[in-house]
């Protein structure tokens, strides 16, 4: 048996173990000179992002590779996704470094969880087996488990930690009850396998559509789609902020990516089945998340109900791609391209709106209340006006990213004939309007109750600055990144 | 005889007290720990019995992983439950209260 070990292919997952042999290094590193160099540990975390991210551009080859027995994929779309996570999670360190430094926090086990959370997302992006989406699904989770209990004595955080623990645990077990389900039905653990064996028809169809309710339970848990979206507040507003500025934004990638390959990559045969249930929850989704966020007094809280509100559109393009159970290429790649632009920029402007709540915070003092926003643009104009941008772009104003990304789904959406949900889509996404714009109007016509100058460091400052305007730029030229989604999904379908 | 449908209802009847526990639990945190693994044990069920009836070993080299993961998941949950009896001095259901909107 042992003879017939063939050396896998490890070319296309260089990224993923130049990663992990890197956090050993951060380990040791931290263990030596942790105490006497508080910095190190930080800087190094982010070298090997960039560096990951120099590997992710070399090995880049646009053609589809599969390794370690069919269960890792290396396409243009992970190379893509995986560029945006470390972007994403770079950014998140930088605006979170004065944060933890002031609580003390910044100990090397914050930046190796986050290095492993980063794995995590890496491996669920590349994932072509229901074993290693498993896997990386719960590397991403354990350690975003773990991130949120990471100040041990706000009695809030362990609160929200324990909360994520228990239904981040049932929701994998949902999910991995579907794919037993549908392992049962196909006889393989594969993606390809798995659509492989719907084609030729020779599953049961009733247990598949029986393990598809749990696993589409399972993804909606993760995405945060009503009704499975109990964890998102709690969790977004009792985690230390740097924490909720992790979780808010690169997590979301590598659900998308997760979402895709198992419902369009591997249950393809299923599409009239989960794009019933899909838009049930994208409807429900919408319309909660934007009527909750208006009760909400607490920032961290409204832009937890305003994400649920976010992903119910995301998953609104996501399910346009089959019409009636035909399947028109060309609407299809127009479908899964605007739910990814809508991910990358809801990436973008959840760094920033999150941002901004850390760059507020200073040693001893949380500016997680709607309160805290007010006066902002006599306290610092600049930032007031970034904020304006992230708020008017997060509420689907133009010509911000956030109006093309919404413009985008809807029309995939009206494309695929649900002119009914499109509809009610922006409806409810004027209702939402009111407490975007209600943050815009505390920052300008109200007194400032907080008075304290902004004390975050300079390279917080500018990368912020850069968020923003990013915002506004890719507003103005939304071609360049939706022609980029497109061409990414037309090189990996 | 027993087949494969009967291995599959157990696995079935198993992850529903899991799931059912998870819900009624008011009481204590550790108790809810055992619902979640008792949901994940009855999915190993579930890989076990499709493995052996459809002949493919797969199946079962997932189960290992489940373990794998599962006792992780177990360190970090008594983890958490620790620091939060710190915090606390409680670990009843009810206490987890301060996080509400």
């Amino acid at each position: 048996m042992l003879n017939n070990f063939v050396m896998p292919d490890l070319y296309p997952a260089a990224p993923e173990i130049f990663l992990l042999c890197m956090s050993f290094l951060v380990l040791f590193v931290d263990l030596i000179f942790g105490a006497t160099h508080r910095g190190l540990a930080a800087l190094l975390t982010v070298v090997t992002l960039l560096g990951c991210a120099a590997i992710t551009i070399v090995t880049a080859d646009g053609h589809t590779a599969l390794t370690f027995s069919n269960m890792f994929v290396d396409d243009l779309l992970a190379d893509f996704l995986k560029l945006v996570t470390y972007l994403a999670v770079i950014v998140v360190l930088v605006y979170s470094r004065q944060y933890l430094a002031d609580r003390g926090l910044d100990r090397g086990e914050f930046y190796l969880l986050v290095l492993y959370a980063t794995l995590g997302m890496m491996v669920m992006i590349s994932a072509a087996n229901f074993v290693t989406i498993y896997l990386g699904l719960e590397l991403l989770s354990l350690s975003l488990y773990a991130l949120v209990a990471i100040d041990r004595n706000a009695s809030r955080a362990t609160e929200a930690a324990m909360k994520y623990f228990v239904l981040g645990a049932m929701a994998s077990g949902l999910l991995l009850y579907g794919m037993s389900m549908i392992y049962g039905a196909t006889g393989s653990l594969e993606i390809g396998g798995v659509a492989q064996a719907m084609h030729h028809g020779q599953s049961d169809k009733t247990i598949l559509v029986f393990g598809l309710v749990f696993l589409v339970a399972g993804v909606a848990f993760k995405l945060g789609l009503v009704p499975f979206h109990m964890w998102i507040p709690d969790v977004y507003h009792g985690a230390p902020t740097a924490v909720t500025l992790l979780i808010g934004s690169a997590p979301k990638l590598a659900a998308f990516a997760m979402t895709l390959r198992l419902l369009v990559y591997g249950l393809f045969g299923l599409a009239d089945d989960w794009q019933k249930m899909l838009l049930l929850m994208a409807v429900l989704s919408i319309g909660l998340g934007n009527l909750a966020a208006i009760a909400q007094t607490n920032i961290k809280r409204m832009l937890a109900y305003s994400t649920i509100s976010h992903m119910g559109f995301m998953i609104l393009g996501l399910m346009s791609g089959v019409v009636g159970g035909v399947v028109d290429p060309f609407t299809a790649v127009n479908a899964y391209s605007s739910a990814l632009y809508y991910t990358v920029a809801y990436v973008l402007m959840s760094l920033g709106a999150f941002g901004m709540v850390l760059l507020l915070s200073r040693a001893g003092y949380e500016a997680e209340n709607l309160d805290d926003f007010r006066g902002l643009n006599q306290r610092s104009p600049w930032f007031a006006a970034v904020m304006l941008v992230i708020m008017f772009s997060m509420a689907g104003i133009p010509f911000f990213v956030g109006f093309f990304a919404k413009f985008a789904v809807l029309l995939a959406a009206i494309k695929a004939g649900y002119t009914v949900v499109a509809v009610v889509a922006v409806m409810f996404s004027l209702v939402g309007a009111f407490y975007y714009l209600r943050v815009v109007k505390l920052m300008y016509f109200d007194a400032p109750v907080d008075s304290a100058p902004i004390t975050a460091p300079m390279d917080m400052r500018i990368l912020l600055s850069i968020n923003g305007v990013a915002v506004a730029a890719f507003g103005l030229f939304p071609d360049a990144l939706m022609s980029l989604c497109t061409t990414t999904l037309l090189r990996s379908l | 005889m027993i087949s494969l449908p009967h291995y599959l209802i157990l696995g079935a009847i198993l992850f529903s007290i899991g799931v059912v526990g998870i819900f009624l639990n008011r009481k204590n945190l550790i108790v809810l720990m055992m619902a979640i693994e008792l949901m994940l044990l009855a999915v190993n069920l579930n890989f076990v019995a499709f493995s052996h009836y459809l002949n493919d070993l797969s199946g079962q080299l997932f189960v290992f992983f489940i373990l794998v993961v599962a006792a992780a998941e177990a360190g970090i949950g008594l983890a958490i439950l620790v620091v939060l009896f710190r915090n606390l001095s409680s670990i009843h259901v009810e206490d987890l209260d301060q996080l509400k909107g």
